[in-house]
This record gives structure tokens, sequence and C-alpha cells, in this order.
């Protein structure tokens, strides 16, 4: 009876309360999450960002977010968001593309940032992060570590963005490792930790000895710790998931990012644009080399130093696709950044069958 | 000690039509208590779950956008729910009603062809959905497979057609690879109701259908049939209505409206096909269903309740930065709430004392 009374008085303080009048001179920014901020990758490592954002203006702006939100209510969420003051909005997910674009056109002196999109406007530019870099030394770690020589991928759909990965992955293990074999598993999912777990599981069944994977929680990490095996991270460093068997993880660091962008708005500087930042910029960075002997790490951190300095490219030409034909070299020494944005090809060495 | 449900008998109408508001009430009231809980305002919660989207013409349309599908769909599993047919299948005749839709607006993209082609759109994806929702109706009058397992089963089946379809076959050639179909023409598209809305046609369609259902169950012999083989199988078979014809005609409304749903959500709203074009309406229908009791209006009063928390919840995220899981959380509250105050105002609650030998 006490805790009801409790209970009681709280719920009348509580509704004496207003809602807190809100500084009308902040710059408002909206953020709209495909996933939960708990799921410990891609989402988290925004809402990361988001916070960056409030540390770098203190006082100046208010941030908020609408998290997992799918394609179809994307619409009503990035307009309400935009019809409730917010100047700038970060879509943060590939599925976002066309409502953000027809939103954007009904509001046209909001600015909007679609994140991993190709479709800009006036007032929409996007951006993403060169993931398939660190895929390309998470291969080479993963051709040296490997003792079954068969290497597992789990993705979350068959995309350009998911596929560029496997592709720079392998490349990566062959140019250490010629034996090097790969087995694929989509959990058409984004996340879905149960999923990817039960993935993971399949592919260690499997003989894989090493496990990489391109969705967002940190299930199949979990796997290959529980199965002495090693794998890597995922968006974020998820060593405290699974301390002996991650060998390294892709950070996605958006931070520095948003916080350039709220402050060409605040600037009165910002412009449609398109950032594609990799490991040189910083807005990609690979979690501590960990579990793994001296020279393999070595080797690690001299791939990272040559890719950050431009000495090496994951899709240096020549590339040859499955059935051992040459791809067309449009980038001069290496594939056009159009070329990869576009991949839809599995290089020479993978068994599997891109589903298509 | 146990509890037992005892029939309370003779329940006045008006008890009957209180039962829901008061759960409504209920439900709010533990909300509120968690939100208070939290720290929050509850007034101000209140004001932003469920005042704020009524408050102005963008909220209204936003919805009634929500409800068109949950209508449509939860009309149609009334039919089979009735007759007590399990079909959970809905979200997949959603997604083939979607495809089957879509063929020709995709196949005259270019050609210039009139406005005919979403009328014809809407009839093929009807046609589409109720063809897929009579596979496990005819699986179960001739195999007497279980209804339930093959109409789930196919949603993964439809979920992956579709999933193929705007990978291969119907990938915009210009999308840089990416897994979607061409945005349809305007021609193939259903017209906003209201100049430069967001609300489409596609309302007009569920506000006939709750009209035809209604008529259909209480006006007609064929309704009369659903509900007496749901309610008194037996007497259904003595009055001489075929069960299995009955079986296959309630998957097959049930189905057309769940495909129409489908075809109506890609030309009203999406305007292409995507590898997932619905956030679980077959399921959320499900629940819709059973808040309106089965009852063609009723249904109408379930997905206005559930579109109004959805946008309500995520009004609470943008405005009062709650986290999404309360929305998830009220809503089970309310379904919760309901069912309670349904079987405590059908029944009373007996304690029997059991003695131990």
């Amino acid at each position: 009876m006490r805790t009801i009374v409790k209970l009681a008085g709280a719920l009348a303080l509580a509704v004496g309360l207003s809602v807190p009048a809100v500084a009308q001179d902040k710059l408002k920014i909206g953020f709209i999450y495909v996933g939960p901020v708990g799921d410990h990758g891609w989402t988290h490592q925004h809402d990361v960002g988001r916070r960056a954002i409030e540390t770098a203006f203190p006082g100046r702006v208010e941030t908020t977010f609408v998290a997992s939100v799918t394609t179809a209510d994307s619409d009503r969420a990035i307009e309400q968001l935009a019809r409730t003051g917010h100047k700038l909005i970060f879509t943060t997910s590939f599925g976002y593309m066309e409502p953000t674009l027809k939103v954007a056109a009904r509001f046209p002196d909001v600015k909007f940032e679609h994140a991993t999109g190709y479709k800009r406007a006036a007032n929409v530019a996007t951006y993403s992060i060169r993931f398939h870099e660190g895929r390309y030394i998470q291969g080479v770690i993963a051709g040296k570590m490997t003792k079954s020589n068969v290497i597992g991928y789990v993705g979350a759909f068959p995309i350009p963005e998911v596929v560029a990965g496997i592709n720079s992955f392998m490349l990566g293990a062959q140019s250490v490792n010629p034996n090097v074999k790969i087995k694929i598993v989509y959990a058409n999912a984004w996340f879905d930790p149960g999923k990817e777990g039960d993935a993971a599981k399949a592919l260690l069944a499997q003989g894989v000895d090493v496990i990489t994977q391109h969705t967002d929680s940190p299930a199949p990490l979990q796997q290959a710790e529980a199965a002495g095996k090693f794998a890597f991270g995922q968006a974020s460093d998820m060593t405290r998931f699974a301390p002996k068997a991650q060998l390294s993880a892709n950070q996605n660091v958006w931070g520095p990012y948003y916080v350039e962008r709220v402050r060409a708005v605040l600037d009165g500087k910002w412009q449609s644009q398109d950032v594609w930042g990799g490991l040189a910029s910083g807005m990609l960075r690979m979690a501590p080399y960990a579990n793994m002997p001296d020279d393999v790490k070595k080797l690690a951190v001299d791939t990272e130093e040559a890719i950050k300095t431009g000495k090496l490219d994951p899709f240096k030409c020549p590339i040859f696709d499955q059935d051992g034909k040459e791809v067309k070299c449009e980038g001069g020494a290496k594939l056009a950044d159009s070329q990869v944005l576009g991949m839809n090809f599995y290089v020479k060495g993978i068994d599997d069958k891109l589903p298509k | 000690m146990r509890l037992e449900l005892v029939p309370r008998g003779d329940v006045p109408g008006f008890v009957r039509l209180l039962a829901p508001i008061a759960a409504v009430a209920t439900a709010i009231l533990i909300g509120g208590l968690v939100v208070a809980l939290m720290g929050r305002s509850p007034a101000a919660a209140l004001d932003v779950y469920f005042l704020q989207p009524l408050g102005d013409s963008w909220g209204l349309q936003e919805v009634a956008l929500k409800m068109i599908p949950l209508v449509l769909i939860a009309v149609g599993l009334s039919f089979c729910f009735r007759a007590n047919l399990w079909n959970i299948g809905a979200e997949g005749q959603f997604v083939v009603g979607a495809i089957v839709g879509s063929i020709l607006p995709l196949a005259l993209h270019g050609a210039g062809a009139g406005p005919w082609v979403v009328v014809a759109a809407l009839v093929m994806g009807a046609i589409g959905g109720a063809l897929f929702a009579m596979i496990p109706a005819i699986l179960r009058v001739t195999l007497g497979v279980s209804e339930i397992l093959t109409s789930l089963m196919l949603v993964y089946v439809a979920q992956l057609g579709l999933d193929w379809l705007v990978r291969g076959p119907w990938r915009d050639p210009k999308g840089f690879n990416f897994p979607q179909s061409v945005m349809f023409e305007s021609s193939a598209q259903l017209p906003p109701l209201i100049e430069a809305g967001r609300l489409h046609a596609g309302a007009l369609a569920a506000i006939v259908v709750v009209l035809a259902a209604w008529f259909i169950l209480s006006r007609t012999l064929f309704g009369y049939g659903i509900r007496v083989s749901g309610e008194a199988p037996k007497a259904a078979r003595f009055a001489g209505f075929d069960a299995n014809r009955l079986v296959v005609a309630a998957f097959a409304i049930s189905g057309a409206l769940a495909g129409l749903a489908g075809i109506i959500e890609v030309t009203g709203q999406i305007g292409q096909l995507k590898p997932t074009i619905s956030p679980g309406y077959g399921f959320t229908a499900i629940i819709v269903a059973f808040l309106g009791r089965l009852h063609p209006v009723g249904i109408l009063f379930g997905a206005f309740a559930i579109s109004l928390t959805v946008i309500g919840g995520e009004n609470a995220q943008i405005m009062l930065k709650l986290p999404l899981d309360l929305t998830t959380v009220f809503q089970g509250v309310l379904l919760a709430c309901v069912l309670a105050a349904d079987a405590l105002v059908t029944n009373r609650v007996r304690i029997v004392r059991t003695v131990r030998a």
C-alpha cells in the first residue's frame, strides 16, 4: 500500500511539471537510426557521433534521434523532425534515400545528410566510409591466422557495399595466402542477433576458423569466442564481447564529420556534397590488433599504413571476376569509386554464387 | 488455490461497450505510471502521444495513412478468425499482392499508359493475394494440413520472392545495382486525396471495404455461414453449409484484402518495390482484428488506436526524448488490458481452494 501511495505521489508531482521550455536560438539536429542505439554496432557509432556534436557545441545545439525506423515509416519520421524545427537532419541508412529526397523537396530550408546513398539535391548531401579499406586489412590478418584455410563472412544483404567488403577481404587474404577459401552467409538483416549468431554457427560447423561480419550485433563474434575461434568486430570495437576472439574491428568514426557539418550550418556555409572518407581521413579506424602473433600484427600495421598513404588500394588493378575475366579498370591504376559503389560481382577465388 | 473464470450469463450491452473504454483508460494509467517512474511528466506524454497527432491536418493524415493497410488486412482476417480459421500469413499475402500488382506498372514503365494502370494494379494485387492465401486453404481441405503453419511459412516464401525480384529481374538498371525497382510513373500511383498531402485514394478503398464487410458478415447468408461455422461447426454442417468452400472463400477474401493493402501501400506511398515494403502490417493487423473484436467497425477503432500509438511513440522520441521501447510496451499493455476487460466482462473470477489429500 505504501508503494502505491508513493507512486501516486510521484505521478501527481510529475503531472505538475511541464515540458521544459527550449531556447529558440539553439540549432536543432535530428537523426534517424535504422536500429536500436544499443546494437553496439552501426547505430551505436552514429549515436556516438551525435553525442560528439553535443560535446562540441555545448548550449548551442539540441539533438534528437528516432530509433529503429523502418524504410516504410521513414518518410513520416523524417518529416516529423523537419516539422518540429530540426534544421539539420542525418538519415543514417541506405534505405532512407528516396524518403529523404522526398521530404527534402518539401522543406527547402532544412539541410539533410544521407549516409551511404548516391542521390543528392541542393539540400541533401551524402556521406559514407570506405569500409572496404578496413576489410582488406582484416583479410590480410585472416589469411595469416587461418589454419583450416577456410574463412567465413556473415553479410547482411548482397548489396554493393557488402559485396565490395567481401571482395576486398578476399583480396587481402589472397595477398598473403593463395590457398584461402571463403564461405559467405547472408543473414538478410542488419541487426538480428539471433539470425547473425545462427549464421556464424553454420559457418563454424563447416570448418571456418576466422569469421568476419557485415552485420551490426556482436552475436557472430560471441559465437567465435565460444568456439575458441577468431573473428572481427563490426562498426565499433567489440572487444568486451569477445576478448579472446576479436582480432580487430572496423570502427566507424562519424563524430568529426558530424561536428564539421554542424559547424558549417552554424556558420551559414553548409553546401550539398558527397564525402567518402577512409582510413586517411580518420572516418575509418582499426580497433587494436589483438590475439595475434607479432609478425601478423606488424603486417597489419604496415598494410594499414600503406592504405593510409595511398601506396596501396584494395582494388588495385588488375582485378579478375569469378570467371577469371579481367574487370575493366576505370580509375587508372585502380577501380573507379563508381565501380566500387556499384559492385555486383565476386572476385576470382570466391566459390559462392552472388545472389542476384 | 487456483482461479477459475465462470461465465456471467447476461451482460448488458452498455457494459460491453464500456469495457474497451475502461481498458484504454487502464492502459493509459499504467503507461502514465511508467512515464512518471522514468521521471517524466505523464501529462506531457499524454499530450504528445494522443493529442498532438490529432491536432493538425498533417498529423491526422499520418494516422489515417497508417490505418489504411491495418484496416484492410484486419477486416480480411476477421473473416478467417470468425470462421475459426487461423490465417497467420497476411504479411505474405500483403507482399504477394504488392508483387502481382506491380507487374503492369513495371511492364508499362515509360510506355505512356494512362491512369487505368493503377486501377488494374489494384485489381491484380487483390487477385494475387487471394490466390496466394488459397494455398493454405486448399492444403487444409484436401490434405488436412494445419493452416497456421502453412500460412505462416508462406510469409517467408513471399518475402524471399520479393527479395529475389528486386535484386534480379526487376532491379532498376540505373540504380547502381541496389536492390529496388524503378520509381513508378505518376499514372501508376494513387492520387493524393488532399492537394499536396500524403493521404491517398487508398483511404476510400478502406472505407468501402469496411462497409462491404459489415454488410456481408451481418446481412448475407454467406456471412452467416462464416459466423456459424466458427461458433458451432456442427450446426453449420446441419444447416447445409459446405465447410470446405467456406474455408477457401474466407482465405480468399482475407488474402485479397491483404494483397490489396500491399499494392495500395506500394502505389500510394512507397512508389517502388524494395526488399522490405512492410514494417510487419500483416502481423500487427492480427492485434488490430482482435482489438476490434473481429467487427469491421471495431477494427476501425482498433487500427486507430494502434496507429495513434505508433505515431505518438515517434513524437515522444522526438519531443520528449522518450525511448521507442516505451511505445512497444504500451501497445502490449493496451492489448492485455482490452483482452482482460473482455474476459472479465463476460466472466467472473472464482477462487477455488484445493484441498490437499
